[in-house]
């Protein structure tokens, strides 16, 4: 190839990124017949169930923000942060933390990390006819401890039992409300290039330990949940770096999913320095078994946090004086462009797009 | 993240890049790596970006998912719908199109497919459940290939009478040959598949440096893996020398796994052709169970549709599987044909060069070199 013409490919190849770049950044098509388990999975299916079916029929401003939690504004001038979870986790109980330790932290953690303080819960269960009372019993005291924990109080329930086979077990929704302290204003319209990107500790010791714990990948290493609440933490950040600009629990779909939401919502660049990512020897060993990329494995009780360039040592500083806080780091920062995209920048100097995840992370074969 | 084996230190990445760079001159060099999983690899760790812009790496036909065709696809499906079975396979397959939808829609509309890690698993499902059927869908390289004999062996020695198994499987050394008979490709060299050559050894690749003048070196699958190959089959070329090499001797002998193949040979025969996605009908190119292990091979067992089923006219997975077209030139890519709803089974697998291209490298050089050189944060 002479140089003219392999300046013309770079240039077409170019021209083509431009065009997917563009097809990307319309809304997302649902073409599917029937749900299926990627629809589930937090990743570009579940962004298109959620879009066209739900957002569609719902359609209001509150709902539009696609928060973690939507935010309320009362008459009297104060902000509510409100959401809900349902969890399903199989088995109901992982190295770490059972179904009920999930059932609080999930919906703590979206109402902490919209900003706001923690207070009160519903709690649904649905119950598989045939479970045992005692385990029933063990896990909501799970969930008291949890809530207890957490500083809220699980003010309202309801309980349904279904036929055998009719659901697994036990699930349980939860819906949470806790109260914005005034001034607090936190959003990706805030979101500056140059600003630094934080995470409050290790990443994907929930999924794979949940993963593992199936007992049907026959390996074994020693990883638990990580379930916990991050309010304390999120106070710590919040006191530390007042200018904090945004926040999401890293759940499904993993920081990756997570920073590519930041990304497109905030219309920035986000480059994410692979070596800086804090994951633990014995999960990355197991993600590298499995051909599972730990940027999109779950966490349960971790948050990405954007902060000023100036603010970010002392948040991290303050991160790691919090108990659950000491992994806590800088891993990325803000860019201007390229708008809506992800980078990472690997440790031998090369670099990847990092997309948001295309359904279940199923391992690869060969 | 913290790499600190040795096969990830930077120090030595960008040693050897300074090597290679100086090695390869002004000069422009295509490389093809054979296995899907180097072009993972390749991928995931940014390495053509931090090539010298002179060195191509093309990506070959080594993703065992890729290769599959609609038609067999189709079939899997027609199995996976029969009342009473169990349908199991490695969880890449399950989001492979065939003409009606993939197995994924197949189990939301009813059917019971289950994901698997090794056919001993779908083994083991069959003996759990003794009132079902259990199919195994077969996929992959000379390096899968084993596990599945050791399955069907296991399988006769228990008497297992509820499983059977769709076989796949695909031999490395036709494609390669197909590739360097094809007129539209000119290439300096191969890096050799890694996993396929534990089984295969080093030997069935001698043609290449002989009969077609190319040489070959067997890479392993970290990133300096493929870094180490490309500055080898460089120093090839600059000493004057064609022949195959060994770069991933911590787990590849020249003779191969003699046990695994003797497995094969128990089980198994080549079959007289075999149709790939994209690459049309290969002589020679696939396995088949053998008459004695017929009791488990479920194209004996049922009479599935088994119709030839003309890949999507828009689709140039052909191109891409023989490394003619960067993923990027295909005229559905990115648009029509994405990791969400893929149209070719490139866009399927991690492994397949479509879907690394797009979910990793779909960045301007400028914008990737850019990121790379900025400074830590």
């Amino acid at each position: 190839m002479t140089s003219q013409a392999a300046a013309s490919h770079v240039d077409r190849e170019n021209r083509m990124l431009l065009k997917i770049e563009e097809f990307r950044k319309r809304r997302p098509r649902l073409i599917d017949e029937l749900v299926t388990l990627a629809h589930g999975a937090g990743g570009k299916s579940s962004a298109a169930l959620t879009d066209n079916v739900f957002v569609e029929a719902f359609r209001n401003p509150e709902l539009e923000q696609l928060g973690d939690a939507a935010v309320l504004t009362l008459p009297s001038g104060e902000r509510l942060a409100f959401s809900t979870d349902s969890f399903v986790v199989q088995p109901i109980e992982f190295p770490g933390g059972t179904i009920g330790h999930l059932a609080v932290h999930g919906t703590v953690n979206d109402l902490a990390v919209s900003g706001a303080v923690p207070q009160w819960l519903s709690a649904g269960f649905v119950i598989e006819e045939g479970f045992e009372i005692s385990r029933l019993r063990s896990l909501v005291a799970d969930m008291r401890s949890a809530a207890d924990a957490a500083g809220v109080q699980i003010v309202t329930g309801d309980t349904k039992v279904v036929a055998k086979g009719a659901a697994d077990g036990l699930y349980i929704n939860t819906t949470g409300v806790g109260v914005i302290p005034a001034g607090r204003r936190l959003g990706a319209p805030m979101v500056r290039p140059g600003d630094r990107l934080l995470v409050s500790g290790t990443l994907g010791d929930h999924g794979m330990a949940v993963m593992l714990a199936r007992g049907d990948l026959a390996i074994e290493a020693d990883i638990v949940s990580d379930t916990a609440p991050v309010h304390q933490l999120v106070e710590a950040l919040l006191a530390a770096a007042p200018d904090t600009r945004w926040m999401r629990d890293a759940t499904r779909g993993g920081l990756g999913t997570v920073a590519n939401e930041l990304a497109q919502t905030a219309g920035v660049g986000v480059i994410i320095d692979e070596a800086a990512l804090p994951v633990l020897p014995q999960v990355l060993g197991a993600c590298d078994m499995l051909g599972i990329d730990p940027l999109y494995v779950a966490n349960e009780g971790k948050f990405v946090a954007v902060v000023p360039a100036d603010q970010a040592a002392a948040a991290v500083e303050a991160l790691r004086d919090t108990p659950g806080g000491e992994q806590s780091a800088v891993i990325g920062q803000v860019v201007e462009t390229p708008v809506g995209m992800v980078a990472l920048r690997t440790p031998l100097g090369g670099s990847r797009m990092v997309d948001m995840l295309v359904g279940d992370p199923l391992p690869r074969i060969c | 993240m913290k790499f600190v084996d040795e096969f990830r230190d930077p120090a030595a990445a960008r040693a050897l890049v300074k090597s290679i760079t100086r090695l390869a001159a002004d000069d422009e060099f295509k490389f093809m790596e054979v296995c899907g999983g180097h072009t993972h690899t390749i991928y995931r760790h940014g390495l053509e970006h931090i090539l010298p812009p002179g060195i191509e790496l093309v990506h070959g036909p080594g993703c065992p998912v890729c290769v599959i065709p609609m038609g067999r696809v189709d079939d899997a499906m027609w199995l996976a719908e029969q009342p009473d079975i169990i349908f199991t396979t490695f969880g890449d397959m399950m989001r492979v199109p065939g003409s009606k939808g993939s197995l994924l829609d197949a189990k939301a509309r009813g059917a019971d497919v289950r994901f698997v890690y090794s056919p001993l698993d779908a083994l083991k499902v069959a003996l759990d459940n003794p009132t079902k059927h259990v199919v195994f869908f077969a996929v992959g390289f000379e390096t899968t290939a084993p596990s599945s004999a050791v399955t069907l062996v296991r399988a006769k020695q228990l008497g297992v009478q509820n499983f059977s198994m769709f076989c796949n499987h695909v031999t490395i050394i036709p494609p390669i040959r197909a590739i360097l008979e094809s007129p539209d490709l000119r290439l300096s060299g191969f890096l050799g598949p890694g996993h396929v050559s534990t089984v295969i050894g080093t030997r069935p690749y001698r043609f290449v440096p002989q009969v077609y003048r190319k040489p070959l070196v067997v890479a392993g699958f970290e990133p300096l893996d493929i870094l180490a190959t490309v500055h080898m089959l460089l120093q090839q070329i600059r000493d004057g020398r064609c022949e195959v090499e060994n770069q991933y001797g911590r787990v590849v002998r020249e003779e191969g796994n003699l046990q695994a193949l003797k497995l094969l040979a128990e089980t198994m025969e080549l079959r007289p052709h075999f149709e790939w996605r994209g690459l049309g009908f290969i002589s020679q190119s696939a396995l088949k169970i053998n008459d004695a292990y017929a009791d488990f091979d479920a194209e004996e067992r049922f009479s599935m549709p088994g119709i030839r089923v003309a890949d999507p006219k828009a689709c140039q997975c052909g191109e891409v599987l023989k490394g003619v077209l960067k993923p990027w030139e295909c005229k559905v890519f990115g648009t029509a044909c994405t990791p969400e709803t893929p149209i070719g089974t490139c866009m399927v697998s991690p492994e397949g060069a479509c879907a690394a291209y797009y979910n990793f490298g779909r960045m301007h050089r400028e914008a990737a070199n850019m990121i790379g050189e900025t400074a830590g944060v």
